[in-house]
């Protein structure tokens, strides 16, 4: 579970998140939905104790959050920052060395469900398959939390599909909470629970992603469409 | 790639649409096993919560069963078969309906022009 109590985030004078309080569930899936700058990685950079809150408390199983939390929560990075030198092996043992809780079995299953040779060096990968590793690389750990920043972006509909499947093949919702931002709502709406937007460092809706359909018809791009114009 | 939802309804209700769909058809016949939670995910794309809401909701509806232990199941009963086939025909029928009214049709057109098309298609496929 991770809880939110006004949350406030300045980057210099510059207002990143306002006043934020927020709980997540095990055994849910949420996405974190705004414009750019509407707050969403600065949001989960907090959970996975990458940066400080200016002010507010966040806990994960009711620790307090700092650089430590690493323990209990695995971010998968919206950058590509890995060794282009290292095959997707090296890749995939330096993880297990990394972390205690990375179940190396369970990455070798994902690898080949990704289709990615293990001696492929990542500088010859593509876009699209360095998007599959970092899947795998998160999705093999078993921590309580996974952030997923922008896993989409910038991946054409196949690969989106791809880790989309990889998804909901391998989150054990029984023992985890998955927290996603993305632009891409539509691929993802349907693997949801739950959408919190948030628009200029505030939280202006959570819902319940078929509770919303219900009670308005709408999804959630109709939805957002209307809170965002 | 999979069939995507209308974004206008609930997702969990859109998937036991499907299913009652499949069942009237014939591709799941009574009795049978209905995919487990995950892999109903999977081939769907949608989130296992979402298909324990369908699950509910057909077991709700007398469609399906779950059992201990072993997965859900299309309930072995005929009463609710013919019941299940009656309400789809009935919806489809009034969508139909409702669409014709709409373009400003009578019922006696409505009709006569249902007859002339089915004996038309009939004809087609004797030929």
């Amino acid at each position: 579970m991770i809880e939110l109590q006004n949350v406030r985030k300045t980057f210099l004078s510059r207002p990143a998140l306002k006043d934020v309080s927020l709980t997540l569930e095990t055994g849910k899936m949420y996405g974190l939905i705004g414009e750019n700058g509407s707050g969403k990685s600065t949001t989960l950079k907090l959970i996975a104790g990458l940066n400080h809150p200016t002010a507010g408390t966040i806990t994960v199983n009711g620790k307090e959050v700092d650089r430590r939390i690493a323990t209990e929560v695995a971010y998968l990075s919206e950058l590509d920052e890995y060794y282009p030198f290292y095959t997707v092996q090296d890749m995939i043992d330096f993880y297990a060395s990394q972390f205690t809780d990375f179940n190396t079995k369970k990455a070798a299953d994902i690898r080949s469900f990704m289709n990615l040779e293990p001696k492929s060096k990542i500088k010859h990968l593509s876009k699209g398959n360095r998007g599959r590793l970092k899947m795998v690389l998160t999705l093999a750990r078993e921590v309580p939390v996974l952030l997923l920043d922008e896993p989409f972006s910038g991946l054409d509909p196949m690969v989106r599909d791809s880790i989309v499947k990889g998804m909901l093949s391998f989150i054990d919702l029984d023992n985890q909470l998955v927290l996603i931002t993305t632009h891409e709502i539509k691929e993802v709406e349907s693997v949801l629970d739950e959408i919190i937007a948030l628009k200029e460092g505030d939280i202006i809706g959570h819902h319940n992603v078929d509770d919303l359909r219900f009670e308005t018809g709408m999804s959630i791009i109709d939805w957002m469409t209307e809170q965002y114009n | 790639m999979t069939e995507s939802f209308a974004s206008t309804r609930p997702i969990y209700l859109q998937l036991a649409d499907r299913i009652n769909r499949q069942i009237v058809r014939g591709d799941l016949k009574l009795g049978d096993k209905l995919p487990s939670v995950r892999e109903m995910a999977i081939e769907s794309n949608v989130n296992p919560n979402t298909v324990q809401r369908t699950y509910r909701e057909l077991e709700a509806m007398g469609v399906a069963e779950s059992r201990r232990g072993q997965g859900t199941f299309v309930r072995e009963d005929v009463h609710m078969f013919t019941e299940l086939k009656e309400n789809l025909k009935r919806e489809e029928i009034e969508e139909f309906v409702r669409v014709m009214h709409e373009l400003g049709l009578q019922d006696q057109e409505i009709q006569t022009s249902l007859a002339a098309f089915l004996n038309r298609t009939k004809e087609e496929n004797d030929d």
